[in-house]
Parts: C-alpha cells; structure tokens; sequence
C-alpha cells in the first residue's frame, strides 16, 4: 500500500481555478534523481513490475463515485498499457506528492483531466527513450501499444517491464509539453470499465474505514452534546470507567466549540460493544443554555415574518424591477421552501487514529483529507507533516465526509491513549444527530412577463441561515441563478437568520434546492405564458452565447443548454406535457446547470387518490463535455443521482430542530428511498461537446426534483411549493 | 461464557456477553468485517446473514440465540448455490457504487432466490426493500437479481 509513496522521485502537479469559468491548469512534474529510486519507478503515479503489469496510484478518495478506476483511466491511456495489465493501488493523502485530492464539485475530472493523462504520457515516452538509447534508433520511429515497445523497420520490440530499470533513469519530459494522444485514438477512456474495488466488495473483503484492524486496536464511543455549541459542564465518568474492558473516558472538542472547551465524551474499551454499553452510564451535565431557543418551527415563522418585510441585504439588483412589475402584462407570485437534510451515509462516521512518539497515524474514511490535517494539526498542536493520513474506501460521502470532525475527534482520543490504535464509530443516531446539515431555504418570488409571454422582471426575497450578511456553508445563493443572467431586470434580496446547526455541503449543493425552487416556479411562468417549460426555458435563454462568470459561479454555454433540452424532449417524446387532463398521470420537465453539467430530464409521474406519487420513467440528456471517461460508471451515477433527487423529494426527507437538537434518529424517522420505491426505469444519454470532461457526481440531480413537481402539477393541478413533496398540503 | 458458533462451515467458540449482538461478535471476535453496521436497529439490511438458509438482520440478532444455527456471511456466500450466481451477476452489472451495502443485498438477493428461483419484479421489490442502498443502485440490483435467477435456471436445466 506504500509502494508508491516511498519512492524518491516527486512529482508536482497543480491546478488552479483561472478567474472565472473553466478549470485551466497549470501541470508541473518536478522530478528529482535520487540515490535508491524504486526499480521501474517512473513517476509517483507509475511503476512498471517485472511481470509487465504495472501499478498505477489512484490519489483521489474513493467514495462511490467512481474515481478510483477513472483517474488511473487516463494515466494509463497514454501509458499505452491494456487495462488488463494495470493493478490499481490507493496513495497516501499527500497534496504536495499528488496534487489536490479531494472527492467534492464534481471535479476530479476537470482537474485531473490533463494532468493524469500527462503523468501516463511521460512515463510512456521515458520508455521509449529508453528503447531509443538501446537499440540506437530515433525515438520518433518507436511506437507503443500494450505494454510494449516496437520499431517496425528493425523488428524489435520489448516489454516495458525490460525497459523499465533504464526508462527510471531518463530525466522526464515536461509535463506540459508532453504529447497527448488524439481523441480519436483512445482505447481506453470512453470505454466501460468495471471498479477497480468491485471483486473485493462482493468478498466482503476489508475495505472502508470501518473495516480498520490493526493490532492491538481498542475501540471508542461518542456522546456528544445534542444541542449544537453546547459544552460540558462538569461530568462523572466513574461508572463507566468501572465497567469491565474499559481504558479512559476522554472530554473532546470536536471543533464546534472554543478551544479549552469540550463538547463531547469518549468511552475507549476492548470492543466497541462495551464502550457503547459503557456510555450509557456516563453522567454529563450540558450547558445548552444559549442554544436551546434554536428550533425548526421557530426559523419556519421567521423566515415568514421577514419575508413580510424588506431584505437585510441584496444579492443581485438590475434593472428597475418595480417599473418593470408594474408595466408587466402579466406578474406571478409564490412562495417555496426547503428543509435541513442529514447526509445519511451508509457508513456511519468513523475513523482510526495511533499516536505515537508525537507522531499521529489516521485511517481515514474522508473526502478531503488535506482539510482534516489542517484542523488535527490546529487542535492538536502538531506540525501538519507529522500526521499520517491513509485513505480508506468511503461507504458513501455525499459531502458529508468534506467535513472533518470524526479526524479531530479521533486524534484527540489517540493522543489519551497514546501507543493504542483507537478507532472510534457513531451510532447510527450519533450519525443523524451531528450532521453539518442542508441548510432549509425560503423564497418569495415574483415574476413579470410581457404581452409576447417574455420574462421580462423576477425577484425573490431569500431567507436562509448566517451571521452579519453572509451566509453559513452552503446557504448562499449566486447572482447568476438561472435565469437571472438573462432577465433585464431582476432583484434578489436576502435575509440570514441565526442557527446554532452546523451546516454543509450536501450532494449538488445549493443546487439540489435552487433547481427545485426555479424550474419550478418558470414552470408556473411558463403556463402563465401559456407556453410549456423547455419552450419557456429555450425562449429565455435565446440565441448561442457564452454568458460570462461571476465570482464563484462559472460561465455559462446556451447553445450547450439548448441543446440538452431540445435532445431531452426529443429522447422522451415530449408533447407539451400532458397538463390538461388533471388524470392523475402527468409528465414534467426540467433543466440545470451546476458543476458544470447541463442537464435536462423528464418524469413521467403518477398520482394516487390517496395522493401517492408513483414513477413510470425518467429520461435524461446530459453534456459533460467530449468525453465520458467511463460509461459503465457514468450510467450508474446519474441514475443514482437521479434517485437520490427523488430520495429528497418524495418520501418525506428532512430533519428538525427542537430546543437546539435534531430529533430524528434512524431510518425510520430519516428515511431513504428503498427498492420498491425506485422507478422502473431511468434512461440515460449524453451529448458530447468540444469542451474538456467534466465531473458526474452530482449535476443530474437537481432538474429531476422540479420535473417531479412539474409532473405532479400536470398530473393534478397541485402545485407543490414545499419539499419534502405532500400532497395532503399541497396547494392549489 | 463460552458460546459455540458454526459461521461458514467453521465451528468458532467465543467469550462474549450472550446479548452482543452478531453483527459484533462477526465484525470484532470472528474478524469478518464484510457484513456491515448501518443502522443498529433492523431498519437499513446492511448486516443482514444467512441462519440456517434464512436471511436475518444480524444487528437484531443475540449472538447467544444462535445456537446451532450454521451462519453463513458474504465472505463465504459464493459456496451457497444462488448466491454464486448472484455474486457473478453482481460482478458482471458491476451493481457496487460505494459498495457499503451490497453485503446486505447479496445476502437477501441470495435468499429470496434460494425460496423463489423465478421472483416476479414486484417479488424482487418486496423481498429487498428491507436493504437500503444510499447510493441507490436500485436499478442494477434489479437487474442482477434477474440475471442471477436466469443464470441458476439455465445451471439447473443443464
């Protein structure tokens, strides 16, 4: 597992966001000589092994999406090796070895795009340098293919496995200037490729965090204050420390909180079974005091008392939108809402920490690590390279696991029982209880349309969580939402009311609730106009452009969004949607854009009498690019993230707050979305684009929540303006 | 106490409190990680074995109600008839996203084929909708289960 890592050769590669849009990279291999350079080492990505396979390192966290087959994909591509020769091995956390690894954005792809195909390229050609120098022939004359070396006019050829002890001594090309192969020539990306992992899962074999075994390890539980920013007041741990198997009771901050403070109580015993019974002797005293008044029905009635009046601040304000209101030929208002979500991991947070001679060792299920280090070494005290961060496969992130709070919980365990493995794991209700949750959003909208149906004036009154006009992780909202970019004249206001709930970034975050909010209501505008929505969708949009990038948010393509509309209706037969008949089946549309995916995608849905919604089919049309790197996976994760939009929607998702703690538990009380609850189908189809690949963990999901509620409408004439879906509520 | 256990065709003796759960003793005592916590409460299949043929949620399970009782666990389904060929159907569609779950699929995938070689789609609803995939590779698992119970037909007419 430290194969790669022990090498002495260093490679470099950065990116960087350019200003604006598109992820441009700037790709840099420092290679430097160094006495035991491993045999057939060719850069840290790459060694050739004598039996001519080669390992490739996969450097990004594994968490379901894919990336730890995708990435090494590229490298070996221009490595010229058969996948069938290619053994994949996790690397170490270490961005200044690797580059960025982290699994959020949607953007491995857009990053790694250059740079691993770069690192297989450079390998390739100090193979063939190689071969060049041994057989005294011009380089250009040599061709690759399959793990082998040839030159045609001499008949040569070799292994790589034979060239590589003399290819690790050629000085590397530069990464940037290293020549890629054509598109055309691919063989291996745009092919289907299975996971890398999938033989080992199916035997059970020992993979997630979860899964750490090391010897000697002991095992801990967490009781962590219920109310968030709540602190121990005083504790009596005597009778859980007198239960047999039993090591420490450790007060923890797990970050929330000031430091010196603690929020949180371990139990470390020799199973976790004993350190749960253990916890549940523990006697704890919480001061809550300042956080109890914090609760879901009481943000529910602020959030409606604000939007009585003006905003706190502006996010965007163009044009003259009162003047444009009121010459309007036709003006809409509706009001949509969104609650906190919990991730719900499969695997419950975990993680294992050994501190040892002032050196601590991780195994860490974990989306970004270089984050986690970070905020160990800042609690701790301990200069950032002395931790050790191995990546463990991730039993789902989701963006849970972007947050670091399961690494400083489980350093400060460690460093109490120092020269012990410790691995700690939440409970199922630990998990849901303290999540870094979706944060729930209002709006107000209004919109204008003129004598032609053109949206001519929108404006929205926002409210959401933060502190002193800016907003908490992942409750803010871009001034380029669409279609803000496009409309003369817009206002979006803002208000951010206090929590004591820490927030994060869930799958497509902002826009997993912004899509439902937006195509939603054009929905209701496009009827106003009485056009249906792509025609509406595709009228605001216009003629081909490219509209420019704002701050955080990117540019955006029309053509390339016009395009995914005009297949989507065309791949589900569109027909202006079946609104007129109220018969209890309808079919709903809708489009975004985000991590710079555009996606269109229709429901077919169905409504009960007793107000059940059913699927009969979804279609959806992507554009990611010129390339889908791997389409077995590429399949899979947008109907996955189609589901999971379904998940949010349509069984009853969401979290509260009473008196400052949340107060679902389980499954039961949480629910995801079960088998029988799945649509029969979600068909799949990308249209490729001249533009670098871009990542697919998470653009598919938002349009498939408003066409959901779109559908409902045209099935029943109830609009649904609230998530998660009821229909007992829904208005008319 | 001493409690005697057959798991996977091996008889295991352990020293635990008859009331931890299976899952634990499995996962902490026995070294066999591939069965998987989710929920702790019977609500998510994530830990679900094989008793005697019969799929059960070992999280719920006393590990002193065991009794002779053989267990089997995805380490060792592929021995089991249908289960081989749910887990080469599994490999084939590559069903595993995270692959946190898909212990717990295969487990009941493996039953409800060993009770019902033919299951109707609304058969394979019902009998899995006890597991849950975050991931949601419904659609997949679906089509395994299909796969799986087309294959065991074809290996039972040979």
């Amino acid at each position: 597992m430290t194969a790669l890592v022990a090498v002495s050769r260093r490679s470099f590669l950065s990116a960087s966001l350019v200003a604006g849009a598109a992820l441009c990279f700037r790709a840099r291999l420092t290679l430097a000589d160094e006495a035991g350079a491993g045999a057939g080492v060719l850069n840290v990505f790459v060694r050739i092994n004598p039996d001519n396979t080669v390992t490739i390192g996969a450097k990004n966290p594994e968490i379901g999406q894919g990336v730890k087959t995708m990435l090494p994909m590229l490298i070996a591509e221009e490595l010229d090796v058969d996948w069938e020769q290619v053994r994949i091995e996790q690397t170490l956390a270490n961005d200044k070895l690797y580059g960025p690894q982290s699994a959020g954005g949607s953007r491995a792809t857009p990053v790694n795009w250059l740079p691993m195909r770069q690192a297989g390229a450079t390998a390739r050609q100090m193979l063939v340098a190689a071969a060049s120098a041994q057989w005294g022939v011009a380089a250009d004359a040599i061709t690759t293919g399959g793990g082998m070396v040839r030159h045609a006019p001499s008949g040569r050829s070799a292994t790589y496995a034979s060239l590589a002890a003399a290819a690790s001594a050629v000085p590397p090309p530069p990464l940037d200037s290293v020549p890629l192969k054509p598109d055309s020539t691919f063989r291996i990306i745009g092919t289907p490729r299975r996971g890398v992992d999938t033989p080992a899962i199916l035997q059970g074999k020992p993979l997630f965090g979860i899964d750490t075994a090391l010897p000697g390890m002991v095992h801990a539980a967490i009781e962590a204050c219920p109310v968030f920013q709540g602190t121990i007041a005083s504790f009596d741990g005597d009778a859980a420390r007198a239960v047999k198997g039993v090591l420490a009771v450790v007060p923890i901050n797990s970050g929330l909180v000031p430091k010196g403070k603690s929020d949180a109580l371990a139990v470390v015993a020799d199973s976790w079974w004993t350190a749960q019974q253990a916890r549940k002797l523990l006697k704890i005293d919480w001061d809550t005091a300042a956080q109890t008044r914090f609760s879901t029905q009481g943000y529910a009635a602020q959030a409606l008392a604000a939007q009585g009046g003006p905003p706190q601040g502006d996010i965007l304000r163009k044009g003259d939108v009162a003047a444009a209101l009121s010459g309007a030929a036709r003006t809409l208002s509706a009001k949509y809402d969104y609650p906190f979500l919990a991730h719900a991991t499969l695997e419950p947070q975990n993680c294992t920490g050994l501190f040892q001679d002032g050196a601590l060792t991780l195994w860490a299920p974990a989306q970004s690590p270089a984050n986690g280090r970070r905020q160990v070494a800042d609690i701790l005290g301990l200069p950032p390279e002395s931790i050790t961060i191995h990546m463990t496969r991730i039993g789902g992130g989701f963006g849970r696991r972007l947050m670091s709070d399961y690494m400083v919980q489980v350093a400060q365990i460690a460093r109490a029982v120092p020269g012990k493995p410790v691995k700690m794991i939440y409970t199922r209700a630990d998990d849901i209880r303290h999540d870094y949750y979706r944060p729930a959003g209002w709006h107000d909208l209004t919109a204008g349309l003129d004598k032609d149906g053109r949206l001519v004036a929108l404006s929205d009154h926002f409210v959401s969580f933060g502190a002193d006009g800016e907003p908490v992780r992942a409750a803010e909202m871009e001034e380029t939402e669409f279609p803000a970019q496009i409309v003369p004249n817009v206002h979006f206001g803002v208000t951010y009311l206090p929590t004591n709930l820490p927030t994060g970034w869930l799958r497509a975050p902002t826009s997993n609730a912004m899509a439902f909010v937006f195509q939603s209501f054009l929905d209701e505008a496009a009827e106003a106009a009485e056009v249906d929505l792509p025609t509406f969708v595709l009228r605001t949009l216009g003629e081909d452009r490219m509209l420019p990038a704002v701050d955080r948010a990117p540019q955006f393509n029309t053509g390339r969004a016009r395009k995914v509309i005009a297949e989507a209706c065309a791949f589900a037969g569109w027909d202006g949607g079946r609104s007129k008949g109220r018969t209890g089946k309808g079919r709903g549309f809708g489009f975004y854009f985000s991590h710079a995916g555009y996606f269109a995608e229709v429901v077919d849905a169905t409504v009960s009498g007793t107000g059940e919604i059913g699927i009969e089919k979804i279609w959806v049309v992507g554009d990611i690019g010129s390339q889908v790197i791997n389409p077995l996976n590429a399949e899979h994760q947008v109907q996955g993230s189609v589901i999971d939009g379904l998940s949010q929607a349509m069984i009853g998702q969401k979290v509260d707050q009473v008196d400052g703690a949340i107060v679902q538990e389980n499954f039961d009380g949480f629910p995801l979305l079960r088998i029988n609850e799945a649509p029969p189908e979600v068909a799949v189809k990308f249209v490729t684009s001249p533009f670098p690949p871009t990542g697919l963990g998470e653009p598919a999901l938002p349009p498939v929540i408003p066409a959901l509620a779109n559908a409902i409408y045209a099935a029943t004439g109830r609009r649904i303006r609230s998530l998660p879906m009821r229909l007992d509520e829904a208005s008319t | 106490m001493a409690i005697n256990l057959k798991v996977n065709q091996n008889r295991h003796s352990v020293s635990v409190d008859p009331e931890k759960p299976l899952l634990w003793v499995l996962r902490e005592d026995l070294h066999l990680p591939g069965t998987k916590f989710g929920c702790g409460a019977g609500l998510c299949g994530a830990c679900t074995v094989l008793l005697d043929g019969q799929a059960v949620r070992s999280c719920q399970t006393p590990v002193g109600s065991v009794g002779e009782a053989a267990v089997t666990t995805i380490e060792d389904v592929a021995s089991l008839p249908a289960g081989r060929h749910v887990v080469e159907a599994w490999a084939d569609l590559d069903v595993p996203q995270c692959g946190y779950c898909q212990a717990g699929q295969i487990m009941s995938a493996t039953w409800l084929l060993g009770q019902m070689p033919q299951p109707k789609d609304d058969e394979i609803d019902a009998a899995m909708s006890g597991n849950i995939c975050r991931c949601l590779t419904y659609l997949r698992i679906r089509k395994a289960i299909r796969q799986a119970a087309n294959a065991q037909a074809k290996g039972s007419a040979a």
